[in-house]
């Protein structure tokens, strides 16, 4: 049946697959909830909603805030895709926050340790982070196809595990020198030569874009080819989606499962990349954490696809950056917080109807077609 | 999620084979574990003098760090007896901490910050009711959205309220009205003189019975009375057959007639206020306010002793008070303690190898394991102490450890973790 033919009436009631459209239409549902979720709770604190959200919109589209935006929304895409990865596998590898954590600060030090011409220096810092991140992530990897723990609870205690072991590597007698000027304690400064210089791709304003943007764009070109353009793609999404047909056609379950895994781990060693080499040079104790669980966020929120994770890391970031207006306004910036929560939680419950609506929606379709007399296409005859 | 049970349904099948005499539980290897655990403790301490593997300071901090955990496991207990993960334990504890402390401040009473912090868990909960069991979302995409909003929720209420008060700050709320600890009268001094002497078993008998019955908090109390009022209600009550049911075979509970929506709600809504309980209790009782990152991933490691405990309670229990234990001796004397603590591993290890060699006829895992009792004896004799940063993390090794060696012998719920629609084919 084309869309032409039929009539609101039928789009209503769901007799006309809008699979494109309604699909967009979730996020913006969620957005808007968690913008009135936002709005009572600022009522309820005494605080006027929609000046507050016009004032954080004003300040997100200043030149600089969008710099500011972009920068972080390049941590944020690089981080979503590293949860993605496990996700098309049904991988639950929370333990984005630790792989990366590691991976910054080992390959800050090696960074930080050598002096190589150019590129190669830079080329140098970024594979010891995907090994390192890769490394971590085999643990948990090894721990479920050998002895079946589940991925989830692994990879939650790695995370401690890791911070442990970067509090103790992150120390004057090992990895660490004192940063000047100030009681913090980072790994020796990356030279020159490994530096990535930041781009001014913004006009107004004297910040610069991370150079490493343009790695985040690859990582996601790369994702969408490793995924819907290779015979592996299509066996790691064969097995997210039933394991059981998976391994009729052939897949070694195990095998995919250390490769995605390892895979997400050396997407995760990349997080820390941008900031490391495009603007803090070493790790300090004040690296920013907690990024693998916004990554998983902004995951979800993008349904792990390349673009909608772009889509949805640069909201993150958006809301972000223009919080910190909102402490001018005697406001607490944490608002964003609840706001980026209700968000997740409510994108997925829409999905989940629009999943639904859609199920009910093709089951209307057919067995009106079988009323009607003309024989369903496709799958159908076969019932 | 499926796919895994099946392949430890599989090894489970294999390991049934394997080893004919079927291990039974019962009162009887319960009191001689128990007392071999302390026969071993003490004479670890008597060789490497770590004084604080069985002081009554240890003891007691052990049952108040492990009523957090504890609390957090029966949460999940609940929820995951009933088909629902609940990896959303950590935020709704997050929420019982600040609802634990504004309570208490709020109307005078620690009592009341004890209500509070158990409704603010409840609303964790029923947020994850609505969307698992009414929107069918997966389980664990849902705990993970419950964490960031629960911690947003809190973050943003401490500032907005906590920030105004006085000797209160944006991450942290002014101290808290206090619970008096509660002792059993006539018990302690004697005890206390006992242990002091540090002989051989006596002493050690004397600092974990005065550890267990001194400076005890009535919350702590009531924590433990949840356990077996837990196991009397899910395994001995008609409405704990029926919650059962939904997380083994959702479909044939519901076709006797038993409303499976309803017992899901309650049990996660049950298990939101467990853990809030569980984070009440450390802003109340283990520290003296709210503290921003007070649960510190403590809500995840109760959900690991429940995995370590096997879905039932006495289980959890027992992984609660390991986790406790080891999180408690990295506080008294860490590096000291810990380090001894090797030598009881590497101990345990060795038993084990024997076990694996002579009962089961199992040589490659006997010496597999044997390896591992060297190592870690090699790692015991070669230092004196372990670093600081590593002494915390002693949980979470353990149980990754606990979990290497166990997770293939464990039986969750059947349709933990599968979604349920009223009125589906199967």
């Amino acid at each position: 049946m084309k869309a032409a033919e039929s009539s609101f009436a039928d789009r209503l009631l769901g007799r006309v697959r809008l699979s494109g459209l309604l699909s967009l239409a979730a996020p913006v549902v969620a957005i808007l909830f968690a913008a009135l979720i936002t709005s009572i709770v600022l009522l309820a604190t005494g605080a006027p909603p929609l000046d507050t959200l016009v004032i954080m919109g004003e300040y997100g589209v200043q030149p600089r805030s969008i710099v500011l935006t972009l920068n972080s929304a390049t941590t944020f895409y690089l981080a979503a895709i590293a949860v993605a990865i496990g996700f098309r596998m049904n991988l639950f590898n929370i333990g984005v926050d630790g792989q990366y954590r590691l991976a910054a600060l080992i390959s800050a030090a090696v960074g930080g340790a050598v002096v190589l011409p150019g590129p190669l220096h830079t080329v140098l810092v970024i594979l010891v982070a995907m090994l390192v991140g890769a490394g971590w992530a085999s643990i948990a990897a090894l721990l479920k196809v050998k002895r079946g723990v589940s991925e989830v609870i692994s990879t939650i205690m790695l995370n401690a595990i890791a911070t442990a072991l970067g509090s103790w590597l992150l120390n004057k007698e090992r990895l660490a020198v004192e940063v000047a000027g100030s009681n913090n304690i980072g790994t020796k400064p990356i030279a020159e030569s490994g530096r990535v210089p930041g781009l001014a791709l913004i006009p107004g304003t004297e910040a610069k874009v991370f150079g490493l943007l343009f790695l985040a764009i690859a990582v996601g070109v790369g994702y969408h080819v490793l995924l819907n353009r290779t015979r592996f793609g299509f066996d790691l999404r064969a097995t997210g989606q039933s394991e059981t047909a998976a391994v009729a056609s052939g897949v070694n379950v195990k095998k995919m499962i250390v490769i995605a895994m390892l895979l997400s781990g050396a997407a995760a060693g990349l997080i820390g990349m941008p900031q490391l080499l495009g603007a803090s040079y070493s790790y300090s104790l004040d690296f920013p954490t907690g990024l693998g669980f916004t990554g998983i966020a902004i995951a979800l929120l993008g349904r792990n696809h390349p673009v909608g994770i772009a889509f949805g890391a640069l909201l993150w970031a958006f809301l972000d950056t223009s919080s910190s207006i909102l402490q001018l306004h005697e406001i607490a910036p944490e608002l964003v917080a609840i706001m980026q929560g209700t968000i997740v939680l409510s994108v997925i419950v829409a999905y989940e109807l629009v999943h639904r609506y859609q199920v009910v929606a093709g089951q209307r379709r057919v067995s009106k077609e079988l009323a009607s007399g003309t024989p369903p296409q496709g799958e159908g005859a076969s019932a | 999620m499926t796919e895994e049970r099946d392949t430890t349904a599989e090894m489970r099948v294999e390991q049934v084979e394997r080893v004919p005499s079927k291990f039974r539980f019962t009162w009887r290897t319960l009191l001689l574990a128990l007392g071999g655990l302390v026969l071993l403790l003490s004479f670890t301490r008597f060789v490497t003098g770590a004084v604080d593997l069985t002081s009554a300071g240890a003891i007691n901090a052990t049952v108040a760090l492990a009523v957090p955990i504890g609390l957090a496991g029966l949460g999940g207990l609940w929820s995951e007896r009933a088909g629902v993960v609940n990896i959303g334990l950590e935020g709704m504890m997050i929420l019982g901490t600040w609802g634990g402390a504004w309570g208490a401040i709020q109307f005078g009473s620690p009592w009341a910050g004890v209500l509070v912090g158990l409704l603010g868990g409840a609303f964790g909960g029923l947020l994850h009711a609505v969307a698992t069991v009414t929107f069918g979302v997966d389980h664990i995409i849902s705990g993970v959205a419950i964490n960031i909003l629960g911690l947003g929720i809190t973050q943003f209420l401490s500032k907005v309220t906590f920030a105004e008060m006085k000797g209160g700050g944006d991450t942290q709320s002014p101290p808290v009205p206090k619970l008096d600890p509660v002792s059993i009268p006539g018990i302690g001094e004697p005890l206390k003189s006992l242990e002091s002497q540090h002989w051989f078993l006596l002493s050690d008998l004397a600092g974990i019975l005065r550890g267990l019955t001194t400076n005890v908090s009535l919350v702590t109390v009531l924590a433990i009375l949840l356990i077996p009022v837990t196991f009397y209600v899910l395994w001995r009550t008609a409405f704990g057959l029926r919650l059962r049911s939904c997380g083994e075979r959702p479909v044939a509970a519901e076709s006797l007639g038993v409303n499976v929506y309803t017992y899901k709600y309650v049990a996660v809504v049950v298990s939101g206020a467990l853990a809030g309980l569980g984070g009440a209790f450390l802003s109340l009782v283990a520290s003296s306010a709210y503290r921003e990152g007070q649960t510190a991933g403590r809500g995840f490691i109760g959900l690991a002793a429940m995995i370590f405990g096997n879905w039932r309670p006495g289980g959890l229990a027992a992984g609660a008070g390991l986790f406790g234990y080891t999180d408690a001796l990295q506080l008294r004397r860490g590096g000291e303690s810990v380090h001894a603590l090797l030598l009881l591993v590497a101990v345990l290890l060795a038993g084990v190898a024997v076990y694996q060699l002579v009962k089961q006829s199992r040589t490659q895992a006997a010496v597999f394991t044997a390896a591992g009792a060297v190592a870690v004896f090699a790692l015991f004799a070669l230092t004196d102490s372990i670093p600081a940063q590593f002494t915390s993390v002693t949980p979470h090794i353990t149980t990754l450890l606990v979990l290497s060696l166990a997770a293939q012998r464990l039986r969750p719920p059947a349709a933990d973790g599968v979604p349920y629609r009223k009125g589906q084919a199967k």
